[in-house]
């Protein structure tokens, strides 16, 4: 990557690497919200057919399923973030 | 040897180590002690950040809480895990990019106003001395049982220690000794839940066992769980009970709160770099996550264990005798329970037999009449003291009872002082220099941080003796404090273009809202019995007091975007500063402003 480069061009570039960075942050909320407000607590009762271990999966989901989806959810944001930087030339050199 | 002197055993050794660390790093290298973090591996961070985040409420409170619960708690764990997910994505790599020390400095700077900054000041010394109360009811448990005191005293003495160890201070700063903290915390945390489950269910892993068979009766345990409880009218323990609207704010305050709170977000601010700040979040919850993943195992197995143990031969049989607790070394526990006052029973009616049951239930009140039974008398359990009376009432070997109050010493201290800390910082540094008296000598900035740290854990020792709940829930409390006030402000910092005024406007009204009705609540300043509403039957709906950050976040936001919308538009250069913030290019090592 050079460094410096065109004013201009890099300002475009600062703007289409926000808009990928808010569309990714945006779908990994839906995620996030989805395993925990959404199978956790609020769709449990649709989950409730699902057996696991002597209870359903709403419940594994709140006690145990959300916490690893977060930690999933944390690494990929980090790995497409920094592959993100790469694209638009805006890493750190 | 007797159990006292093994618990003073693993206690003191885990000190001199923390100590013997300390002057190990602090020889090491002077440069490395000031530039704390920086040049630290992400995974070092992350552990480091564990131990700072995980505090007497994950260790000794969280599990009690929801063994006497079930699922209705599970806020709790979505909560306090979930809110690393908005670090990771909404704060962390900014914070970083913006390259400065403390979150009160990015908001003056951001919202080019000292109003904001000091507002900001205020908010972070409300919710840390809030979180500092809830710390010490878990140094007041801790200590009450290691030194085989009543509560109070064990509080008063933790808090000598506590103030010792925060005046000691540069400890804090080393990362290698909140490495061993959290070795320490969490070797402490699973090694009984590892016996415990091998006991129950045959599986080493306590996470998976809790979805396991009780080994016993061949049952999945959650089955035979919610079964031993509903015969003894209890709510059965998976089942959802509360209110859901109170469940999704509650969860809703832990996570926002979590990334509001001042010393967590700081400590993504001295990572190398700006990938680093989004790896550390990732790997801090790995850490936490192993605490967290286990938690919700110790407080079935215990609640299935108390259950066995006041009925031994099966709810349909006679309960535990009285003659029996006195005399059985399987009821030893009780009695050393019974000396800090956190625990308590009494023969109502006589019958030489202790019924535990739920006798609020109708058809329990029933039975009880046809039985002769006078009433629940299993009189007091406090949940604070689940976690650390775990391993007696599972019998286990007595090393691992000192191990376990070792690991939670290490919770309540490490968080305590890092508290204390950020309270003293602020006020000498943001409030006394940066507001009131700019001209203040070294000398003096350093006083009024003693005075200040003094100040703040007389006032938290004071309350902690009739606090407003729980460990767990006064630091939940603290948490609904954080995010009514701080994350909103930072989140909008970065995403959006509200103005100075917009900011001032919402951290106010966040923090003003919710302070009230956590006082309405809980008493004014957490005075017991101020208080004109309970959580039991709240103002607002089931809102309860511990749910409302949530709706307070919601406030500042409102009123931060429509104050902005009326008031003068941001200047260029902070357009300039919200743009550079964005992109990770340009990073430089951060600067304190002084």
């Amino acid at each position: 990557m050079t460094k410096g480069g065109h004013a201009l061009s890099d300002k475009e570039a600062a703007k289409a690497y926000w808009k990928t960075n808010v569309r990714i942050i945006l779908w990994s909320l839906v995620i996030w919200a989805l395993v925990s407000f959404g199978f956790g607590i609020l769709l449990r009762p649709m989950l409730s057919g699902i057996a696991v271990g002597g209870t359903d999966l709403g419940f594994w989901f709140a006690q145990q399923g959300s916490i690893l989806v977060f930690l999933a959810l944390i690494f990929f944001y980090a790995w497409r973030m920094n592959k993100l930087d790469a694209e638009h030339g805006v890493g750190e050199e | 040897m007797d159990q006292f002197t093994i618990n003073l055993l693993f206690v003191g050794a885990s000190f001199a180590l923390y100590i013997g660390i300390a002057v190990w790093a602090r020889a090491g290298s002077t440069s490395e002690f000031y530039a704390a973090g920086r040049g630290v591996h992400p995974v070092t961070n992350g552990m480091a950040t564990a131990a700072d985040w995980m505090s007497a409420a994950s260790f000794i409170s969280m599990a009690g809480l929801i063994a006497f619960t079930g699922y209705d708690n599970s806020s709790f764990l979505m909560g306090w895990t979930g809110g690393y997910v908005l670090l990771a994505l909404l704060l962390a790599p900014y914070l970083r990019k913006f390259g400065k020390f403390t979150v009160s400095e990015f908001i003056g700077d951001r919202f080019y106003s000292p109003t904001a900054r000091l507002v900001a000041v205020i908010c972070l010394i409300v919710a840390s001395l809030t979180y500092v109360i809830g710390q010490m009811t878990g140094v007041g448990v801790a200590f009450g049982r290691f030194l085989e005191v009543s509560n109070t005293a064990g509080l008063l003495i933790g808090a000598c220690v506590v103030f010792a160890y925060a005046v000691f201070g540069g400890m804090k700063g080393v990362t290698y000794t909140q490495v061993a903290q959290y070795v320490v915390l969490i070797t402490a945390y699973t090694i009984p839940a590892i016996f415990i489950s091998l006991q129950l269910t045959g599986n080493p892993i306590p996470a998976l066992g809790l979805f396991g068979e009780h080994a016993a009766s061949g049952e999945p345990l959650l089955a035979k769980l919610d079964q031993i409880v509903r015969e003894l009218g209890f709510n059965e323990y998976t089942a959802h009970h509360g209110d859901t609207l109170n469940m999704v704010l509650f969860t809703l305050s832990l996570m926002i709160g979590t990334a509001g709170l001042p010393h967590v977000i700081m400590r993504f601010f001295t990572v190398p770099k700006v990938a680093d700040a989004r790896w550390s979040a990732g790997w801090a919850l790995v850490f936490i996550a192993l605490l967290y993943l286990t938690a919700p195992a110790v407080g079935a197995m215990a609640r299935l264990n108390i259950s066995e143990l006041m009925w031994p031969n099966g709810t349909d049989a006679q309960a535990v005798s009285v003659e029996q607790i006195d005399t059985d070394p399987k009821y030893d526990w009780m009695a050393t329970w019974q000396t800090t006052g956190l625990l308590g029973w009494e023969d109502k009616n006589g019958d030489g037999r202790i019924q535990y049951y739920n006798d609020a239930n109708a058809d329990m009140q029933a039975k009880a009449a046809e039985q002769g039974w006078e009433g629940n008398e299993l009189t007091n359990f406090n949940r604070d003291i689940l976690v650390l009376a775990n391993p007696e009432i599972a019998n286990l070997p007595g090393w691992v009872i000192g191990l376990v109050a070792a690991g939670g010493i290490a919770a309540a201290l490490s968080t305590a002082a890092g508290l204390l800390l950020a309270i003293s910082s602020a006020v000498s540094h943001d409030l006394i220099k940066g507001r009131f008296n700019p001209g203040i000598s070294e000398k003096g900035e350093l006083m009024s941080a003693r005075v200040a740290m003094a100040a703040a854990i007389v006032v938290a020792s004071y309350l902690g003796l009739n606090p407003p709940g729980f460990a767990a829930q006064t630091v939940a409390l603290a948490f609904g404090i954080a995010a009514a006030s701080l994350f909103p402000v930072l989140m909008m910092g970065i995403f959006t273009k509200v103005n100075n005024k917009g900011a001032v406007a919402g951290m106010l009204a966040g923090l003003i809202v919710t302070l009230i009705y956590i006082f309405l609540h809980k008493g004014w300043f957490f005075i017991p019995d101020t208080n004109s509403f309970t959580d039991a039957d709240p103002l607002l709906g089931t809102i309860k007091s511990t749910s409302f950050g949530a709706v307070g976040a919601m406030i500042n936001f409102a009123v931060a975007f429509t104050v902005s919308k009326m008031t003068a538009p941001i200047p260029q250069e902070i357009e300039d500063l919200v743009e550079s913030v964005r992109v990770p290019k340009g990073a430089a090592a951060a600067a304190a402003d002084h």
